[in-house]
């Protein structure tokens, strides 16, 4: 009953990424529902499902692994998340945003939206965009989507 | 063709499902199910009192979930003894079922108890299982005053879960502050003070001595009247069925790496059990649904003649309240560095080059990150523990290491 581990994720190449957040706007704006950039981010916090981490000297891109096993799966008190066909999906409507799934995440991957629901990457295969917003909008191509093998 | 019997179905029985139905998917699988319902969420039950969720979503699984495992569920059933010789499970109509592996996923059971006069309560329950907390909607009403008795886990979840459909919610405990089983007195002040805010009183340091009807006579010598009692003084787990045949049991029942017991064929997963907790380097009961959920499916993959170890369990909690979260893990062993604020606080507790638990407060972003280097047993020295003291954040590893983490497939 396992699924195929083979598919396309996201990875960072830390030596490219410029830190310019530009990832973490076309993800919450992906993920925004809106078709106007400027009416869905002007103004506001925004809850993207990736982040950048590093400081001055490096940066990298943060966003869900999607693990062979994932812990946050298993850790779940509401049964919200789950995987499917090698994704990691949240259910919103059953998450209770205890933060369960952050106190697990080995690489804080998962953070709430304004509402204190859980959020995460799903790929933009639930969004419109039809393929990871925070690649296609890289200026620098520091964040791809391939097919990999183990890390070295 | 193999039988698998599962005694129990929560969420360690669900998953002792799904570890067998990944290895085998001919065996015949029959869970025994006390409760007259399919697996649910059960930390949840508060949350359904406050309206955050409903017996719908908070269903563990999707409906048709035993179908689709191929599954037999005998609802409202209890196993009263294992007959270890003969390989069966005699249950309270006097059948038998047979097993070639079976699971003890039995949980826990309220430990209540010999308070004098008890049974002169009308109106009093347990907040353990989805009927309890239904048992409890009914009778609560905008103008009852509610006792709980026990300001752990359970009890001030109940607290929250009910505070806005009632007059008013008095908590006591024996113990001189809330959370005394994860918080010291620094934290737990933090997260009491934040459930006064919303209106919940605390008596700490006492207890009910006696009740008299609807009125708890506190050791203080102060008195307590009340409408609905909840007592939530603490768990046991069902170790029962285990003991009786002279099985290995402690404050749970002992399981090895694979959640063998100590008797042949059976296994065992979740709140019943005692197993290694990695932070402390000894068995301890770990009463949390990560814990089971991660056994139950290690027992099925080993039930079903599978290989699977879990050797990475410990003590986790997220627990907010009213928007105040804490977060802890591990165990609180060695030095400890702080950094506290007058809304968060953050204790790191490291020994012998390694971060053996934390409390966060108001602060848990990222935390996994700390969690995992618990779990993983990371050397500080290998990482920027100056950087992670700050803030959980990957950017503490090393090139190296990074590169491990996020150039492939986890």
């Amino acid at each position: 009953m396992r699924e195929n581990e083979l598919m396309k994720r996201v990875y960072v190449n830390e030596e490219w990424c410029l830190g310019c957040h530009l990832c973490e706007y076309n993800c919450a704006f992906a993920n925004s529902g809106l078709s106007d950039m400027v009416l869905a981010l002007k103004g506001k916090p925004i809850y993207p499902r990736i982040h950048i981490e590093g400081g001055e000297k490096i940066s990298y891109a943060v966003s869900c692994r999607h693990c062979k096993d994932p812990i946050c799966v298993a850790s779940c008190i509401a049964g919200a998340l789950s995987k499917e066909n090698g994704v990691i999906r949240i259910a919103q409507e059953k998450c209770v945003g205890c933060l369960t799934c952050v106190l697990v995440c080995p690489y804080g991957a998962l953070a709430p939206n304004k509402n204190g629901v859980m959020q995460k990457c799903e790929l933009c295969l639930q969004n419109t965009c039809g393929e990871p917003a925070c690649v296609k909008g890289c200026p620098n191509r520091a964040i791809v989507y391939e097919e990999r093998g183990k890390g070295e | 063709m193999k039988r698998y019997v599962i005694i129990g179905n929560g969420v360690a029985a669900a998953r002792c499902i799904e570890g067998i139905r990944s290895v085998d998917l001919s065996g015949e699988i029959t869970v025994v199910s006390e409760e007259n319902r399919a697996v649910y969420c059960r930390p949840l039950i508060s949350y359904y009192l406050e309206g955050k969720t409903d017996l719908v979503r908070m269903r563990y699984r999707e409906e048709g979930f035993y179908d689709r495992m191929d599954c037999k569920v005998l609802y409202g059933r209890r196993a009263t003894h294992i007959h270890k010789d003969l390989k069966e499970v005699e249950l309270d109509d006097g059948r038998g079922l047979s097993y070639d592996a079976l699971c003890l996923a039995t949980g826990s059971a309220p430990f209540v108890p010999p308070f004098k006069g008890l049974e002169t309560v009308p109106q009093r329950f347990s907040f353990m299982t989805l009927d309890d907390a239904l048992s409890l909607e009914k009778a609560i009403e905008k103008t009852s005053r509610v006792l709980i008795v026990g300001a752990g886990l359970i009890g001030l979840k109940c607290a929250e879960g009910i505070r806005e459909r009632v007059e008013s919610v008095t908590v006591c405990d024996l113990a001189d502050r809330v959370l005394s089983s994860i918080l010291d007195a620094d934290c737990a002040s933090m997260m009491q003070r934040r459930l006064e805010e919303h209106g919940i009183s605390f008596l700490l340091g006492d207890s009910a001595e006696r009740f008299e009807g609807n009125r708890a006579c506190m050791t203080s010598g102060k008195t307590v009247d009340f409408d609905v009692l909840v007592l939530a003084v603490g768990v046991r787990a069902n170790t029962a069925l285990l003991r009786e045949i002279g099985g290995a049991v402690n404050r749970g029942i002992l399981v090895d790496e694979n959640m063998k017991t100590s008797v042949e064929q059976i296994y065992a997963a979740g709140d019943c059990t005692e197993g290694w907790d990695l932070s402390a380097g000894q068995n301890r009961v770990l009463a949390i649904l990560p814990n089971a959920s991660l056994q139950g499916f290690t027992a099925g993959v080993n039930m079903a003649g599978g290989f699977l170890k879990f050797e990475k369990g410990m003590p986790l909690n997220s627990i907010g309240f009213f928007g105040l979260h804490a977060m802890t893990a591990g165990s609180y062993e060695g030095e400890f560095y702080e950094e506290k604020t007058e809304t968060s606080l953050k204790r790191l507790f490291t020994k012998d080059d390694l971060l053996k638990g934390f409390i966060l407060i108001g602060c848990e972003e990222r935390a996994g990150i700390y969690t995992s280097m618990i779990r993983e047993k990371t050397p500080l020295s290998s990482v920027d523990f100056d950087l992670m003291k700050q803030g959980a954040t990957t950017a503490a590893y090393s090139a190296v290491e990074r590169r491990k983490k996020f150039g492939g497939m986890v």
